[in-house]
């Protein structure tokens, strides 16, 4: 396979989540690749947005590690932590962006926090990330004056504020119109590309994932545990588990129907 | 490979009418990018109507010179000069085009004004005459509410009134004995001093007894409640208000008030007259272990203590408790449910809460006693 020869970004490793002896997932293991588009897919309950949050740390695994570029994120200290998730860029499913605070000094903050940019140099950088995702010229609004689909571009502008090698959507669409939603997907593709980051999203909009994913896990409710891994448009075709043909061709009839 | 420290270069073509930048070096450190007045300037002496970038000697680059690109096309876009930017490096020239691909928004601000004109006193006295009539507005809506609950005909649910009897009444019983008991003793304190001078140390006991019945017993338990419960009741419903619980409540045709805030203001009414005897008995304890400390003893301070207790000081006692539940209730609830749709407002209404209750209580305090002073009560 081509992925043989891809780089292995970040790696998850005999990951079992559970919160006390309520066991979510069981021996999670999967590669992302440098410069995939990955997405966690299941439904309802499965623990996708849990499989998230132990990516990024904010859960810590019952059994396993979670490796970035080959360093264990999991047993790393604190300090090591922090500087492994200076080169992350993270949107929450509806937005985080401080609600106290203009999007010019929210998409400003990790840039104070993080960088020696002169307050100049972050006033032009906030405009170029905020124009990148059609935002220029919001920087005195509050998240509660702008809408729904334009606090989740302005949470996309914080979150590629420093570069970030890997980013991480938490239902990047959810609540969208399909136009805004097509276009969000549009803007994180092209700027995937042109930043060269790793993107791993949480979603179960099916023309999201068809549109811009190309490599995915299924977490399976009832089994707990994964049943599929791999380029989406292939596992809807090619997927030995009937569950994941169905996840991806909408089809609420059981397996047997084939 | 050791390049030059990041800089540009104007050059004017031979064309008058068209000029190159030449950007050169690493544009990545913060402190030797070069800033975009610098060319701003050389561009308008130029005059240039076409600019033409040269990036043959640009070394590694960042969002720096991204930032940097964006405000020259802005300034190009704002004069019609056309920016050719074919020499750009494949990434940059993409990011650049998502970039200038939506034009900039444009804010109709509006015109600030100098701080000492930021809150006139008329605007201010405006601001809080209509708090006034608001909360009064409110005040009536929850007696229509509680006319409907008489009739049967409110939305209100039993099992909210338990849970919030539960957390305003038992939940509150550590913080009221300390500062009852606390209370108690300090008054005795207050008194043992001054009555001592006189070689009547033994009306410490009316003292305790009468100031904890009246005054303090009612006024702390009040106070604490307005920072434990109306704190709280603002910061749930305004949590609720910014989750559109309250929006939600409204659409099912159900009114907020009855839903919401009856079973709230009923709970503080039934428990903070019993949370009032219970900090007046723990005062009254406080007072004694006070004048036991004297040398008075138990038997006497409990004697005395009880002359002085007469019902009309439990009554005057009972019906300010039930004056601050109401009150506190009012400011915690409206607050709210006023509250701002996001993390900020909801902290507002809080603060917001805790002080328009306690600004309440102190006045109807003072009201109170002024009025049955002159009643003779």
């Amino acid at each position: 396979m081509a992925a043989a020869e891809r780089e292995v970004h970040i790696e998850v490793r005999d990951l079992t989540m559970a919160f006390g002896s309520n066991v979510i997932q069981r021996e999670l293991s999967f590669p992302v690749y440098r410069g995939d588009i990955f997405v966690i897919m299941g439904g309802s309950g499965c623990g996708k947005s849990t499989l998230l949050k132990h990516m990024l740390g904010l859960l810590e695994p019952a059994a396993g590690e979670i490796l970035f570029s080959g360093t264990s994120f999991t047993r790393a200290s604190a300090s090591a932590r922090d500087v492994m998730r200076r080169s992350w860029g993270i949107t929450y499913q509806s937005g985080g962006l401080f609600g106290a605070m203009t999007l010019e000094e929210n998409v400003g903050l990790p840039l104070q926090l993080y960088t020696d940019y002169t307050a100049t140099q972050i006033k032009d950088v906030v405009r170029y990330k905020l124009s990148l995702v059609g935002l220029g010229g919001f920087e005195s609004y509050y998240p509660a004056e702008i809408s729904g689909g334009m606090n989740k571009r302005a949470a996309l502008a914080r979150a590629i504020a420093l570069d970030p090698q890997i980013l991480f959507f938490d239902e990047p669409s959810a609540g969208l119109d399909p136009i805004s939603s097509r276009l969000l997907d549009d803007l994180i593709l092209q700027l995937t590309e042109s930043i060269g980051a790793t993107v791993v999203m949480v979603t179960h909009e099916l023309p999201s994932i068809f549109a811009i994913a190309n490599n995915s896990v299924y977490l399976d409710a009832s089994t707990r545990t994964m049943i599929g891994y791999g380029d989406p448009k292939q596992l809807r075709e090619q997927s030995e588990e009937a569950v994941v043909r169905q996840f991806l061709t909408r089809s609420a009839a059981a397996g047997e129907a084939e | 490979m050791n390049q030059p420290a990041a800089g540009f270069e104007l050059h004017t073509d031979s064309s008058p009418t068209s000029a190159t930048l030449s950007l050169y070096g690493n544009w990545v450190d913060a402190d030797v990018v070069p800033a975009f007045p610098q060319l701003r300037a050389e561009l308008a002496a130029a005059g240039a109507d076409e600019l033409r970038l040269d990036c043959t000697e640009l070394g590694d680059w960042n969002t720096l010179l991204m930032s940097f690109l964006l405000r020259c096309a802005s300034y190009c876009a704002e004069r019609d000069i056309t920016l050719n930017t074919e020499a750009l490096p494949e990434n940059a020239r993409r990011l650049l085009s998502i970039a200038t691909s939506v034009p900039a928004h444009n804010r109709k601000e509006a015109a600030s004004l100098p701080w000492w004109q930021l809150r006139s006193p008329s605007k201010a006295l405006r601001e809080l005459l209509d708090d006034l009539r608001e909360s009064l507005a409110f005040f009536g809506d929850i007696c229509l509410a509680l006319g409907a609950l008489i009739a049967g005909k409110a939305n209100t649910r039993f099992a909210d009134f338990r849970t919030f009897c539960y957390q305003s009444g038992p939940d509150a019983f550590a913080i009221i004995s300390l500062t009852s008991v606390l209370v108690g003793m300090i008054l005795g304190y207050l008194g043992a001093v001054q009555l001592q001078q006189f070689g009547a140390g033994i009306y410490v006991a009316d003292l305790v007894t009468i100031g904890l019945l009246r005054e303090m017993g009612p006024l702390m338990t009040a106070i604490v409640m307005a920072g434990r419960t109306g704190a709280a009741y603002a910061a749930q419903l305004g949590t609720m208000q910014a989750n559109e619980e309250i929006d939600a409540v409204r659409t099912l045709g159900v009114s907020p008030i009855e839903f919401l805030v009856v079973p709230r203001v009923l709970a503080l009414l039934v428990t903070m007259p019993l949370l009032t005897i219970y900090a007046n008995l723990l005062g009254i304890v406080g007072g004694g272990i006070v004048a036991g400390g004297m040398g008075i003893s138990m038997l006497q301070y409990t004697s005395q203590a009880g002359l002085a207790v007469s019902l009309a000081h439990i009554g005057v006692g009972l019906l300010k408790s039930v004056v601050f539940a109401v009150l506190i209730a009012i400011a915690g609830c409206r607050s709210g449910i006023q509250s701002g749709r996001n993390s900020a407002g909801v902290g507002r209404a809080a603060t917001e809460a805790v002080v328009t209750a306690l600004v309440y209580l102190i006045v109807a305090d003072a009201s109170i006693n002024i009025l049955f002073q002159h009643l003779g009560i």
